[in-house]
């Protein structure tokens, strides 16, 4: 069962080729988890009330991306077949254990607000996703790069998703104040936050208006007929 | 490949050495990075004491701010008189949990108070726990000198429905403890109630409970009266011995 068809080996290949660029510039928009494999919904939903919070789930995510590609993909011919997604499980969950102890201890306050959901990476799609479709069948160096291009396809989405929801919602950006507190209702002016942007429902609001531009944009992604 | 990588043998192997592996590295991780989560925590505990007496700081600055402001931190038992022991060293919830499954009697159970001097205002912080509808709730209760009035509150949880029960940890409902009694004037203990759909605010010991987190606020509820009960009997023995002082 040789899974390196699915790569032709294309001897000295440069680190920057074609190819691997595409695999960092293709999942930011002509195949991004989020807005075209809908993948990773439930995280996007849940921890972009702040910028703060989707990059800290964002770089989260790159670390048990890359590290996990390049493990499943480092042990792809050794896997058994039979048990290879409880390999890739084991893997994920080990690294976000991981990610979890760290940010418990140097980032604690960030650990409290996100920690529910770093635990929740491990059914992040986007992880398993990605070991099953590409670390299995590809080699290390390309399977880090496919992480880094997808954690950062995931990201720009959080962050965009996160910047409307932070700014309508509390009237901040990355915590610094941006909406004068002079204008706000309760100080005498004429101001109110949305505290519709707090809740998830407009982070699916916000990601559909994402996927609407994108659509609009990108004639690749539409689907025929 | 010389073996076959899809025998059984090989599968059993594989998952065996997969799981060691991770499971040292994680082990490793954790002994290594537990000093200082510990400090984290130790410094949000301390963060949560001021923050029952109105005094917000940043977690880096608690312990200086703490030290400034806590005099002493000492245990008293179940009849409200002071024993010895560390007080900000003992897990609260621990020993409720363990409480709650029979492993030791009510009557044996500590109970810390932080005294504290805040601009002149002498405070002394209460914690208290419970249980919720998810998981743990507890609390501090800043209560006066003349161990009657509330000052101010802090209340926080494990995993309340956010929106719902888990308001017990917002300004919302914790502004309504201070000024609050938990007895009446002549020394009668009444504990503060967590009302269920009351506009019973003018309850001198009596606050609004959350819409939507009944059970939380029941667990608020319980949580008062069953500790400050305790705390009251040691504010009433202190104004008899002020046997506290020497502490």
């Amino acid at each position: 069962m040789s899974t390196d068809t699915a790569t032709p080996a294309a001897p000295k290949e440069g680190l920057f080729s074609k190819k691997n660029r595409k695999l960092i510039t293709d999942p930011l928009d002509d195949n991004n988890p989020i807005t075209v494999q809908v993948l990773g919904i439930c995280s996007a939903l849940a921890i972009t009330v702040k910028i703060e919070n989707a990059l800290v789930m964002s770089i989260s995510v790159l670390f048990v991306l890359v590290f996990g590609n390049m493990a499943v993909s480092a042990l792809r011919n050794l896997i058994p077949s039979r048990i290879r997604i409880i390999a890739q499980l084991v893997i994920a969950a080990g690294l976000v254990t991981l990610v979890d102890i760290l940010l418990k201890a140097y980032v604690y306050d960030v650990s409290k607000q996100v920690g529910v959901y770093v635990g929740l990476i491990i059914t992040n799609c986007i992880i398993m996703g990605r070991f099953e479709a590409y670390a299995m069948g590809n080699k290390v160096l390309p399977s880090a790069m496919d992480g880094i291009g997808n954690t950062l396809g995931y990201a720009w989405i959080l962050v965009v998703v996160a910047f409307f929801r932070e700014l309508f919602g509390s009237g901040t950006l990355m915590g610094f104040r941006v909406i004068p507190e002079s204008l706000y209702s309760t100080e005498g002016g004429f101001y109110f936050n949305n505290n519709m942007m707090i809740l998830p429902p407009m982070a699916l609001v916000l990601v559909g208006i994402i996927i609407w531009v994108q659509r609009s944009r990108n004639t690749k992604l539409l689907e025929e007929g | 490949m010389a073996f076959d990588k899809n025998s059984n043998g090989f599968t059993f192997g594989f998952a065996t050495v997969l799981v060691v592996v991770v499971g040292t590295l994680l082990a490793v991780t954790y002994m290594g990075l537990k000093p200082a989560y510990d400090e984290n925590v130790r410094r949000e505990k301390m963060q949560n004491i001021l923050g029952a007496m109105g005094v917000e700081v940043d977690r880096d600055a608690a312990p200086t701010r703490y030290q400034e402001l806590v005099k002493s931190a000492f245990l008293v038992d179940a009849n409200g008189k002071p024993v010895d022991g560390d007080g900000f060293a003992l897990d609260v919830l621990k020993q409720y949990k363990a409480w709650k499954a029979g492993e030791i009697e009510a009557g044996d159970m500590v109970y810390p108070v932080y005294e504290a001097d805040k601009e002149g205002t002498k405070l002394y912080v209460l914690p208290v726990v419970g249980t919720g509808l998810w998981g743990p709730i507890w609390g501090y209760l800043s209560v006066e000198d003349d161990g009657r009035t509330v000052h101010g509150s802090l209340f926080d949880h494990k995993g309340e429905t956010p929106g719902l029960g888990a308001e017990i940890a917002t300004p919302m409902f914790e502004d309504q403890f201070p000024d609050k009694t938990i007895t009446e004037a002549d020394g009668t203990y009444t504990g503060i109630k967590v009302y269920k759909g009351g506009s019973q605010t003018t309850d001198p010991h009596g606050v609004d409970g959350i819409s939507g987190g009944t059970i939380t606020s029941d667990g608020v509820d319980e949580m008062l009266q069953r500790t400050l009960a305790v705390y009251v009997d040691f504010f009433q023995s202190r104004n008899g011995t002020n046997s506290y002082s020497q502490r």
